[in-house]
């Protein structure tokens, strides 16, 4: 494919990098220099504007409390509207654990106080209390006639609106509440999910599916070749192996 | 602090219940260790303080108030268990009995079963008069600890990411030492290595004295952050710091372009640091004037480790005689760069637990210029953190082109070898071989590494006491793995 670039927004990558979201962007990268597809990648951090016109795909990542409180602030006030705007133009969104919540209306913490959101996506996320039990653990969730496996770690229980479907059905683990069985949310394109580990590495299926997401608004139908995924199958499978295992003993 | 057991008691009965709790307790714990000993149970490292603290709750308190110089206590995110040894060198040297807790069992049980071992059966410390504590500490039981044993001195090494699944986020535990810091006694003084912005934060809760330590010879130090940096924000006005100098992970020369914080200048410093293949050596800036000492553990990180130590020392008045003689005598700890001999080949373990600890071994082995010989061991147990998307974090792009062979084993030995196909060595190929059991892995990369070459063994900490295990059995045998 000649000429063919995925190019990538990285929302806040000093402030959120908790959790190897490095790995993601590593995987995004490799996967796509390895059907020679250009792989081009800017870093946003605060104050700094998004032009949601040049990018396919915006990627964000987790943080830790005072960092995502940072990034709150500057989403709602900075970035919001255009990211807004670039998703009713299919713009593919991919956001993880707390990127994923900052996509929602808004994030009520563990003392009640409300951050609003980006309000990407209509959902919002409620931290039960200091005391509640935090969702820890590796999990495995049902997609596509497929699985995507990571490890998730979150206080807050997210719920989705009514025009949203989860990512996928919860095999073994909590996903976005712990009571409905749902993990994560799509919305046109635009992915959220809490699962790390990283993500994107052993789901190659699932990371394909994204960068194919991405690069369809601007080139219709296409379709990625397959690639050697040895290594990235075998650690998937032991991964599921490992969570489902651990699910039964729990 | 109050405990339910002597609060509810009269006050004219409460010396005497006390000391038959405490009595009972020392004799139960005593006895349990003997019988998980004798029974090989494991090392009676833990279990012995759990019986000890039921029976008597105050038992740390009250036999750790009869160490007549006092304890010291050392915690941290890595470099516990080596400054931990080095200080007990130390001491040694200076004349002193310490008692101290064993590596691992650093939470309220391992300092019961410590200090149970140094009792008599009847619940006294024997030779009282020249005991000082050396207690190790989990970064999140410091304020338990430091409310029982009201220590004289407390180092914080470094504060990094490390199981986040366990211990909650960076800026919880810096918190949680904050208020312990606060907590203590004013005669105490608190050692703090100023390199990290987050534990020379710390000063300003003390209330007693503070000996700051760093790193002054910046030769060795990373070009740049490296991607597991964490504190990298100014702890008065939260901006990005500027640093004239990285050591390893977000440890350096920092100083806030935005409100002036920076770091302190420290009181025991470290001027010149070089490493070789077995050793390393040290020149050390104490209160009173030079030590040189060399020490048989390799990397920049154990050069903290000495620095911390030697602080300590300081802190405590202990002379530069004692710390240079403690520095040059002292041995590698249990899994830290320990080394044994199997098959005719040297067998190094880089015990690695979180990025910053696992980025500097690789820089350690690296260092050396010729290919390396890896085995690269990788649980998600509880006591190595459940979680093993922080080997994302690590920057195994180091390795490329200089390993000879490679191994990858333990539970996620599969997330490993994709970890290290991204870094350019490739899974599944020639040079990296995937075997998830321990001691078939092990067999593998020893007969991998060519004979009189070293072998490092880099585990997470339950792989550790795994391969550990096996090593010490067949240290000292022939390559038997070619005949089988």
């Amino acid at each position: 494919m000649k000429g063919l670039a995925l190019r990538v927004a990285h929302l806040f990558p000093k402030l959120m990098n908790i959790y190897g979201d490095r790995g993601n962007i590593l995987c995004l990268q490799r996967r796509c220099q390895a059907r020679g597809i250009a792989f081009e990648v800017d870093g946003l951090e605060l104050g700094d504007p998004l032009k949601a016109k040049d990018y396919d795909l915006v990627f964000v990542g987790g943080a830790q409390d005072r960092e995502q409180r940072l990034v709150a602030e500057d989403l709602v006030k900075v970035k919001a509207k255009p990211l807004r705007e670039a998703v009713k133009r299919n713009v593919a969104v991919l956001a993880v654990c707390g990127g994923y919540q900052l996509m929602g209306r808004f994030y009520r913490t563990a003392e009640g106080e409300e951050l609003p959101g980006s309000k990407v996506l209509d959902l919002h996320t409620i931290h039960p209390g200091a005391q509640a039990q935090r969702f820890i653990g590796n999990i495995v969730v049902e997609w596509n006639g497929t699985t995507v496996v990571g490890f998730e770690n979150h206080g807050g229980r997210t719920f989705l609106g009514d025009g949203i479907q989860p990512l996928g059905r919860v095999v073994a683990g909590f996903g976005n509440n712990g009571e409905d069985g749902g993990e994560g949310a799509v919305y046109r394109n635009v992915f959220g999910t809490y699962l790390h580990g990283s993500l994107l590495p052993k789901n190659p299926k699932f990371a394909d599916h994204v960068i194919e997401t991405a690069l369809r608004r601007r080139h219709k139908d296409f379709r990625l070749s397959e690639i050697d995924d040895a290594v990235e199958d075998a650690a998937h499978a032991a991964a599921v192996r490992q969570a489902t295992r651990r699910s039964i003993i729990r | 602090m109050l405990n339910s057991s002597s609060s509810l008691v009269a006050p004219g009965c409460s010396y005497n219940i006390s000391v038959i709790q405490r009595t009972a307790a020392v004799a139960a714990a005593k006895a349990t260790a003997a019988v998980s000993r004798r029974f090989r149970l494991g090392g009676g490292t833990a279990l012995p303080g759990l019986v000890a603290e039921r029976i008597d709750p105050d038992v740390i308190q009250e036999l750790s108030a009869q160490l007549n110089l006092g304890s010291v206590i050392i915690t941290g995110t890595n470099g516990k268990t080596t400054t931990a040894r080095l200080l007990r060198s130390i001491v040694k040297e200076a004349g002193l009995k310490p008692v101290a807790n064993r590596a691992g069992s650093n939470m309220m049980r391992g300092i019961a079963a410590a200090l149970v071992d140094a009792a008599s059966w009847s619940g006294d410390i024997a030779s009282a008069e020249r005991r000082l504590g050396i207690f190790e500490v989990d970064e999140a039981t410091l304020p338990l600890v430091a409310n029982a044993v009201r220590p004289r001195a407390v180092l914080f090494t470094n504060l990094f990411r490390d199981q986040l699944d366990r211990y909650g986020e960076v800026e919880t535990v810096a918190a949680v030492w904050r208020a312990a810091v606060s907590e203590l006694l004013a005669e105490a003084t608190v050692v703090l290595n100023v390199d990290d912005p987050s534990v020379a934060a710390l000063a300003s809760a003390a209330e007693g004295r503070v000996v700051k330590y760093g790193m002054e010879d910046t030769s060795s130090g990373a070009a740049k952050l490296e991607h597991a940096a964490d504190a990298r924000w100014c702890t008065a006005c939260g901006s990005e710091l500027g640093y004239a100098a990285v050591m390893y992970g977000h440890l350096g020369h920092w100083r806030c372009p935005k409100c002036g914080n920076a770091r302190p200048e420290p009181d025991v410093f470290c001027g010149l640091f070089q490493t070789g293949a077995n050793g390393s050596h040290v020149t050390l800036k104490l209160p009173g004037g030079l030590v040189e000492a060399s020490l048989p553990l390799t990397g920049l990180y154990n050069a903290y480790n000495a620095l911390a130590a030697a602080a300590a020392a300081a802190a405590l008045g202990l002379g530069r005689a004692a710390v240079q003689r403690g520095l040059n005598s002292a041995t590698a700890g249990f899994g830290r760069q320990e080394r044994m001999f199997v098959g005719g080949r040297d067998v190094q373990i880089m015990l690695a637990k979180n990025p910053a600890g696992l980025n500097q071994v690789l820089r350690t082995i690296t260092a050396n210029g010729s290919e390396a010989d890896l085995l690269v061991l990788l649980n998600d147990n509880i006591a190595d953190g459940r979680d093993v998307s922080w080997i994302w974090d690590v920057d195994f792009e180091l390795l490329e082109g200089k390993t000879h062979s490679v191994t990858v084993s333990g539970v996620r030995a599969w997330d490993m070898a994709l970890r290290l196909k991204y870094a350019g060595i490739d899974g599944g190929g020639a040079t990296t071989h995937v075997e998830p059991e321990p001691a078939q892995a092990l067999k593998r990369a020893l007969s991998a590494t060519p004979e009189g070459s070293t072998l490092y063994v880099i585990p997470t900490y339950t792989a550790m006491l795994e391969v550990r295990d096996l090593l010490a059995r067949w240290a000292g045998r022939g390559a038997f793995w070619e005949a089988e």
